[in-house]
């Protein structure tokens, strides 16, 4: 076993954790105050479903021995077969928990990602049930297309160094199926849906930011070359992302705000996932301009086209995800770059798009039809939060003095006759 | 009695309480408020997506004032206020029938 590359991969798995937090605040800045919570919330729950499913048979069904091409099979169920002396083959050496552990946060990273598409008008229990089906009906399948050994896309050398197609691509996919089956938000362009905070976008965008380098570097598998050129690689396309969505912003519309700032810096880091380990530093700016520009130009075409892709799930990822995807074709320094790959790279994108849209729009239709999946449109209209979870996210009656004064909880009641009254503060 | 009301930039409230003070008031009433005039208000920019707010954030200052200060009273108001700049504000005044100071009961000018 290699101690360090272990090291390198359980402290890059944190730091990949990190991310879907960081998603939840980058989305849920914004949305409007009144569903600021569940937005937290759609992400925040995938870490829970998922990581339990992953556990139970994702692993299996994505990293198991290959059937076809297309999936992994069922020996690994409840990591059956893997114990601590189970090491990774090749030169990595790593403990067989380490990988498990490190794909377990992409698994629940993916779903999240699709969240803010969907922001502010489905039922909580619907989205979580979709969680469910779509990581085992869409992202095992995928990454096992991607990422195993006999998986079809694998096997065809198509580049996905850290999750461009088996990430970003798909998940940028499957939130336009979904938005599609779902609908638009109420009041989509007519009324104002500005974003309600956007220092915690920013905050959200920072730990995105610093979590990918887990994403990123971390996917070397080993504190090598490949993972420093992809730590380095990643800080410069996003600076560069940063900057490109800024002046694309200034130019047309003569501003430069913290909402393409943080937009353009995820958008970079969507666009190098895939191609990072293989571009030089100037490729990876070239990169960066490149995905900061078009996908500040394709968060309006939802206006055009007229979806609700509510947080520009599809504008960002799918968009960034094919920007890094195709241009590593053109790009690689290393050798693998040319027409050629250029070719497998087109294929493994669109087949990804093709695939997920498809089964995401079935499976969204299965939600809808069955425990319903848009929320009740008085839910929607008064807020999400109040609805689901029975909070809100900002009391600003907490200070005193309002008219707006809930009665006190009974502490240390339980059990006792009384213990499901609740009495009345004293004025 | 008068009613001087003013709508004015927040940020020139300090200047107005001031002004105020010197000529001799005793106590203003100020509320926070927003609204528009002849400029309308402004435009905000999400991801290309433009917004126009209407209302801006203003300040709303009332004092009460005897007949023969009123008038003077809102020039003070007024020279506090002016930046010069679009969005400056208005002030004016209306008539009072009465006015009671709560804790002792005295109306009308004693009051004040």
């Amino acid at each position: 076993m290699n101690g360090a590359d272990t090291a390198f991969v359980l402290i890059s798995a944190a730091l990949v954790m990190v991310m879907t937090p960081g998603l939840a605040f980058f989305y849920g800045g914004m949305v409007r105050v009144k569903s600021a919570l569940n937005m937290l919330m759609m992400s925040f729950v995938s870490l829970g479903i998922v990581s339990v499913l992953w556990v139970l048979y994702g692993y299996s069904l994505a990293f198991g021995s290959d059937n076809g091409g297309v999936i992994g099979n069922f020996d690994h169920i409840g990591l059956k077969g893997i114990d601590v002396t189970t090491l990774t083959d090749g030169k990595e050496g790593i403990p067989v928990f380490a990988f498990v552990f490190f794909q377990l946060m992409f698994a629940v990273l993916t779903p999240a990602l699709m969240s803010g598409a969907l922001a502010d008008r489905v039922k909580f229990s619907a989205w979580a049930l979709f969680i469910a089906l779509w990581v085992t009906f869409v992202y095992f399948p995928v990454a096992h297309w991607v990422w195993a050994e006999g998986g079809w896309l694998f096997e065809l050398e198509v580049i996905d160094f850290a999750g461009g197609t088996a990430v970003h691509i798909n998940a940028g996919i499957g939130a336009l199926a979904a938005v599609l089956v779902i609908g638009k938000r109420i009041g989509f362009r007519k009324d104002a849906m500005r974003p309600h905070s956007l220092p915690l976008v920013m905050l959200g965008a920072a730990l995105l930011w610093f979590g990918w380098f887990g994403f990123n570097a971390g996917s070397a598998l080993a504190a090598d070359g490949t993972a420093a050129t992809m730590a380095l690689n990643t800080q410069v396309a996003t600076g560069a992302a940063m900057l490109g969505w800024l002046a694309y912003e200034r130019v047309r519309h003569g501003a430069f705000t913290t909402l393409g700032a943080a937009s353009g810096a995820v958008a970079g880091l969507v666009a190098i996932t895939p191609s990072g380990a293989h571009v030089n530093a100037m490729g990876a700016i070239l990169i960066g301009l490149a995905a900061g520009a078009l996908c500040s130009w394709a968060v309006s075409l939802k206006f055009k086209l007229g979806y609700d892709d509510s947080l520009d799930v599809v504008g960002v990822h799918l968009v960034g995800g094919v920007v890094g995807t195709l241009l590593v074709g053109v790009l690689a320094i290393d050798g693998v770059g040319g027409a050629s790959q250029l070719g497998k790279q087109a294929v493994g994108a669109f087949s990804v798009m093709a695939f997920s849209f498809v089964v995401s729009w079935l499976l969204a239709r299965l939600v809808q039809a069955t425990v319903g999946f848009r929320a009740a449109e008085d839910d929607e209209v008064a807020g999400l939060d109040q609805a689901f979870h029975a909070e809100t996210a900002y009391d600003s009656s907490a200070a005193g003095g309002s008219a707006a004064r809930g009665t006190a909880p009974v502490h240390g009641a339980a059990g006792s006759e009384t213990g499901k009254q609740t009495r009345k503060v004293d004025a | 009695m008068k009613l001087i009301t003013a709508v004015i930039k927040p940020h020139r409230l300090e200047e107005v309480k001031e002004a105020l003070q010197a000529f001799g008031v005793q106590g203003l009433t100020v509320t926070e408020a927003s609204g528009y005039g002849r400029q309308r208000g402004h435009t905000e920019v999400y991801r290309g997506a433009e917004y126009t707010v209407d209302l801006v954030p203003k300040v709303r200052i009332e004092v009460l004032a005897e007949d023969e200060d009123a008038e003077q009273l809102i020039e003070v108001v007024v020279k506090a206020s002016r930046t010069g700049k679009i969005g400056d504000g208005k002030v004016w005044s209306l008539p009072v029938d009465t006015a009671v100071r709560v804790r002792t009961g005295e109306r009308g000018p004693d009051a004040l």
